[in-house]
């Protein structure tokens, strides 16, 4: 007996032990932890909390994600209602599905009482990171990060007379930045496989990735020039002859293309990073990005200065750009829903923004972007608010992700893995996604 | 192999029972497995006939029968992914078996040194095969990896890609894969080889048999219930692989590479249709356990020869 | 034939051993180039990890370590003009690439984490998987054939089919993300080999040292404690180590259940980038580290691996 009861006692040791490095480690109750993807622009915002800090006296944490797993693991973190983040910088797509299922709290209340005005944000921010229901007066977050897709390139290269030169003699019209998808592809198709200083270089870095949303980004910057609309703009959800129609289809044979003549080797899982990877090491000739690694880039060592231009994404039929940025929202989970309602009131402050925008974070706020000297604070100010004024997003139902994971295999099975024809990819979509809202009891 | 003898009963003396020490013992395994494993696997299976969705905790769950079922194996995609797991599962336990049964015949020679090599080359299957698929995307990358360099010395093949190339990705994994558990089958292989007593090679010198016989008669006979064993451990893994191939070319170019597991976790982790994915889960299970328990009555009848 | 040998017609000729030996050599060096380059990359510059073509001879940097352990930012050259000097050797590294260290990055948390949970499990899955394979070696258990098969069948389960009703488990039962949960779980996969190579060892100690020990007024339990454990030392040991190392590579469960605090090392190392661009000397670095003690461990085991990766199936 006096075994067994030694041997309980080790049971019970083990269960101390496991509570013990298991327990919640002692909560400081002036701590935040915000929540976002790891790349400059939250860099930026980590320097920029540290006023809030000096300000509240409430420490902040941060956990950083790569975007490859953002949505997967935050997502997942949301799902299982989790306490890890007070305040979420979460995709502009989660929003339908976070103010359904209840994991942001609606902010309307508190922008009333702290007279936080939607107003006082650019229309289309408030729009895509905000509201819920699309467009009505239902706040599920302050927009915190304006972006958008544009393009790189490389403006020393585009400089040289023997370049200029070389371009003119074969394409007969001078080397510039282009203006729609045509002469981007020229541009590529000129750069791919040219010697440049010894060096072997290519035309262009595009979204390819498969995993988590890269190539649909990519693909929707072609698709969205090309007049692309989700649905019947008059019978919501009827997608035969929209998301299929022959533009769709061309569009979506250019980006194939595109992909086939002009991209380094091996160019076929690339996301944001690989793009940077591939344009910083002096690779390609022309990039596809997110505004937000902009700053990054004008200041970089190697491309930086004047090495590297600007441009917006080109049209084709109409003009459009693919949305990117994020809303700062509220974990409906967290225990410190006060202190991160404190910290948007804060960020939300008109000095804050402008001092955002000026550490290299996209401000929405109309006191930042209606400077009439903005245009001029940085290299791709311009750009920027020429692409804002432009920019479609993907589905935010509450299905979102659904949506999303059908159409990267469906466009990646053509794109890369040479399957089938594009208008088969965008019927088969169709299919995927019709199912998806039956699912969802949509339709 | 098992062999009972329980304690006499005239010798429980003081304590507990043997009966009592038995469920004691016993017990707690048996309750952990119950709560974490067959609890779960019985819950899969009652989701897998609900349109549950793990990431709308308010939505009415409602019973579905068995359209889950339905739809699943009425989809073409879950074939390809099946075919892709298929080729996967069947190259690369072709060329650990080809590899593994040379290695083990070589090393079985017992040259000087061979503990210690044996050794080194065990490495490989004790890593985790998550870091293993995240460098091993740095030694494919067409211009800064090294396989390209090292193919390139060879013959003039250029900047070409293993991952993105949509013939060559399945080979891309089956080649990582083979890398990592070559050994494994060798290590088995070996403790073939080494089960076999002396005298029955030493009967057919007598008989003035060809090594080439005594291989084909001896060797290999003797060897293939550990060789079936080594298959059948593998065969289950790779089955169920997700980690390496995840990390490596995560499913991709495309579905070329999305094994089923791969894609069971974006069925039920990503797009949450936990329903739908659990009738998926529960289709690999029953096919690794049917599967397996066939091959095991077989390798039964195999080890009886 | 070359008529009757002296030699004993089972040892191999020598040359056949010395062929034997170098094709073995070729392999054993073929397999080891993708570790030796991880390691190698691990101690490159991130310019040198990408240079075309790889680069074999390099000058040595601990950069890939230093970015491992820091998080940096990348500042404007008039703002690393004004700093005052570097006060390290990792300061200076870091301030080459115009960036300033911000603070510890989360791997060391991560190596603790793995450390944590990967000992934890052990600790339990040895303690139950002893106790249990001495219950299933030495006493008559109903049904004992068909128990031992159900827990050997619990590790043919594809890890992601019952990620989801454990995930759901785990959220109600606020186990998602903790230390704790991940124990249970990895013991729960381990046990079953526990008990399965436990019990091989425990039926190898041979009966009569119990039976000596319960005539001379033993019980049962002190027999166990005192009689047995000491005897299946060795095997406690070795089933340990592979428990270690597969709570230690576990990923899949990992991914799913984790998220800031209970993190462990495998889900973590493909995240590892620096600023812009994915660091492959950091990649190499944790990588290294991350393989260390598996190494260690792998030469310490040598002998009873062969019986661990089979279930105590094959025995040498």
């Amino acid at each position: 007996m006096y075994k067994l009861r030694k041997c309980v006692a080790a049971t019970a040791l083990v269960a101390a032990l496991g509570a013990f490095v298991s327990g919640p480690a002692v909560a400081q109750d002036k701590e935040l932890t915000l929540c976002w993807a790891a790349w400059d622009p939250a860099n930026a915002l980590a320097e920029l909390s540290k006023d809030f800090t000096a300000e509240s006296g409430i420490a902040m944490k941060f956990e950083f994600v790569p975007w490859t797993n953002f949505a997967d693991r935050f997502l997942n973190e949301l799902n299982s209602g989790g306490k890890l983040c007070d305040l979420l910088i979460g995709d502009s797509q989660w929003l339908g599905g976070s103010a359904t299922y209840g994991h942001y709290i609606k902010l309307n209340d508190f922008f009333d009482k702290n007279k936080i005005s939607m107003d006082d944000f650019l229309p289309a921010t408030v729009y895509a990171y905000s509201t819920w229901p699309k467009g009505t007066p239902n706040y599920w977050a302050l927009p915190a990060m304006a972006d958008a897709l544009g393009w790189v390139y490389r403006k020393d290269w585009f400089a040289r007379p023997e370049i200029q030169a070389a371009f003119k003699e074969k394409y007969g019209r001078a080397l510039a930045v282009p203006t729609n998808w045509d002469e981007l592809r020229e541009v590529a198709a000129f750069f791919q496989g040219r010697e440049i200083d010894g060096k072997k270089v290519y035309g262009a870095a595009i979204y390819t990735e498969r995993g988590s949303e890269g190539i649909t980004m990519g693909v929707t910057a072609a698709m969205y020039a090309w007049g692309f609309q989700y649905q019947n703009p008059d019978k919501p959800y009827d997608m035969e002859g929209y998301v299929n129609s022959a533009d769709a289809a061309s569009a979506l044979e250019f980006y194939k293309d595109l992909y086939k003549c002009c991209t380094p080797p091996g160019h076929s899982d690339a996301y944001m990073v690989a793009n940077l990877d591939a344009y910083k090491s002096g690779q390609v000739a022309m990039q596809m990005n997110w505004f937000a690694f902009f700053p990054g880039i004008a200041k970089d060592e190697d491309v930086g200065g004047d090495k590297s231009g600007f441009f917006v994404n080109p049209a084709q039929k109409v003009a459009g750009s693919t949305l990117g940025g994020q809303g700062i929202s509220v974990v409906a989970y967290s225990d410190k829903k006060d202190m991160a309602l404190e910290y948007i009131k804060w960020f939300a402050g008109p000095e804050v923004q402008k001092k955002w925008w000026a550490l290299g974070g996209y401000s929405a706020s109309k006191v930042v972007l209606e400077d009439p000297n903005f245009p001029n604070t940085a290299p791709f100010a311009a750009d920027f608010l020429k692409a804002m004024g432009g920019v479609k997003d993907f589905w935010q139902e509450p299905t979102y992700a659904e949506l999303l994971q059908a159409m990267q295999k469906r466009v990646h099975d053509y794109v890369v893995a040479d399957k089938g024809t594009a208008q088969e990819a965008l019927d088969k979509l169709i299919v995927d996604w019709t199912q998806v809202f039956k699912d969802d009891g949509k339709i | 192999m098992a062999v009972t003898r329980p304690g006499k009963p005239v010798q429980r003396a003081r304590g507990l029972s043997d009966r009592a020490v038995a469920w004691i013992f016993i017990s707690p395994t048996i309750v952990l497995l119950l709560a974490i494993n067959i609890f779960p696997l019985l819950w899969t299976i009652y989701l897998s006939f609900t349109n549950y969705r793990a990431n709308q905790p308010g939505r009415p769950v409602r019973w579905v029968g068995v359209e889950n079922y339905e739809r699943l194996l009425g989809s073409e995609d879950i074939w390809e992914y099946l075919q892709a797991t298929a080729h996967f599962v069947g190259w690369s336990i072709f060329f650990q078996v080809v590899l593994g049964l040379g290695l083990a015949l070589l090393i079985n020679r017992q040259f000087k040194g061979h503990t210690a090599l044996t050794t080194l080359i065990l490495l490989p299957m004790m890593l985790s095969p998550a870091v293993v698929g995240v460098f091993w995307t740095y030694i494919y990358q067409p211009q800064a990896g090294i396989f390209n360099y090292i193919i390139n010395f060879f013959i003039d093949a250029g900047s070409f890609t293993m991952i993105g190339d949509v013939n060559l990705a399945p080979w891309s994994i089956v080649l990582v894969d083979t890398w990592m558990w070559t050994p494994y089958v060798m290590l088995i292989c070996l403790a073939g080889l080494r089960s076999i007593p002396d005298y029955i090679y030493e009967a057919a010198e007598v008989d003035r048999a060809s090594k080439l016989r005594q291989f084909w008669s001896i060797t290999l006979p003797m060897v293939l219930p550990f060789l079936m064993l080594a298959v059948l451990f593998r065969a289950i893994e790779n089955f169920k692989m997700f980690d390496m191939v995840v990390e490596l070319t995560s499913g991709g170019p495309g579905s070329i590479t999305e094994l089923a597991s791969i894609n069971l976790k974006r069925e039920a982790f990503e797009k949450w249709r936990t329903g739908y994915s659990s009738a998926f889960a529960v289709i690999l299970f029953v096919t690794v356990f049917g599967a397996g328990n066939i091959y095991v009555k077989f390798l039964n009848k195999v080890k009886q020869r | 034939m070359s008529g009757p040998s002296t030699r004993s017609v089972l040892e191999p000729s020598p040359w056949s051993q010395r062929l034997a030996a170098l094709l073995v050599i070729v392999y054993a060096l073929i397999t080891m180039i993708p570790l030796v380059w991880i390691v190698l990359t691990g101690l490159k510059t991130p310019p040198d990890a990408i240079a075309y073509p790889p680069k074999v001879f390099f000058e040595p940097s601990l950069e890939g370590y230093v970015n491992l352990f820091t998080a940096r930012s990348r500042q404007a050259p008039e703002y690393m003009a004004s700093l005052p000097p570097p006060t390290s050797w990792y300061d200076e590294l870091v301030r080459k690439r115009n960036m300033v260290i911000t603070g510890p990055s989360r791997f060391a948390e991560r190596y603790l984490n793995s450390v944590i949970i990967g000992f934890g499990s052990t600790f339990l899955a040895v303690f139950l998987g002893t106790i249990a394979a001495y219950g299933f070696s030495r006493f008559k258990v109903p049904l004992k054939d068909d128990l031992l098969f159900f827990i050997l069948s619990t590790r043919m389960m594809p890890p992601i089919a019952v990620a989801v009703p454990i995930f759901l488990m785990y959220r109600v039962l606020g186990l998602s993300d903790t230390h704790l949960g991940m124990i249970l779980l990895y013991t729960m996969v381990n046990v079953s080999l526990a008990v399965w190579l436990l019990k091989g060892f425990i039926d190898e100690i041979p009966m009569e040292y119990e039976e000596a020990a319960l005539v001379d007024g033993y019980s049962r339990m002190q027999a166990f404690w005192k009689v047995v454990l000491p005897q299946a030392k060795t095997g406690i040991a070795a089933t340990a180590i592979f428990c270690l190392i597969f709570a230690w590579n576990e990923y899949a469960f990992a991914l799913l259940l984790t998220s800031g605090e209970a993190q462990t090392a495998p889900p973590f190392i493909p995240i590892i980038i620096g600023e812009g661009g994915l660091d492959w000397p950091a990649v190499g670095a944790g990588t290294t580290l991350f393989l260390l003690p598996i190494v260690f461990f792998t030469v310490l085991l040598r002998k009873h691996l062969l019986r661990g990766i089979t279930f105590g199936a094959v025995r040498k």
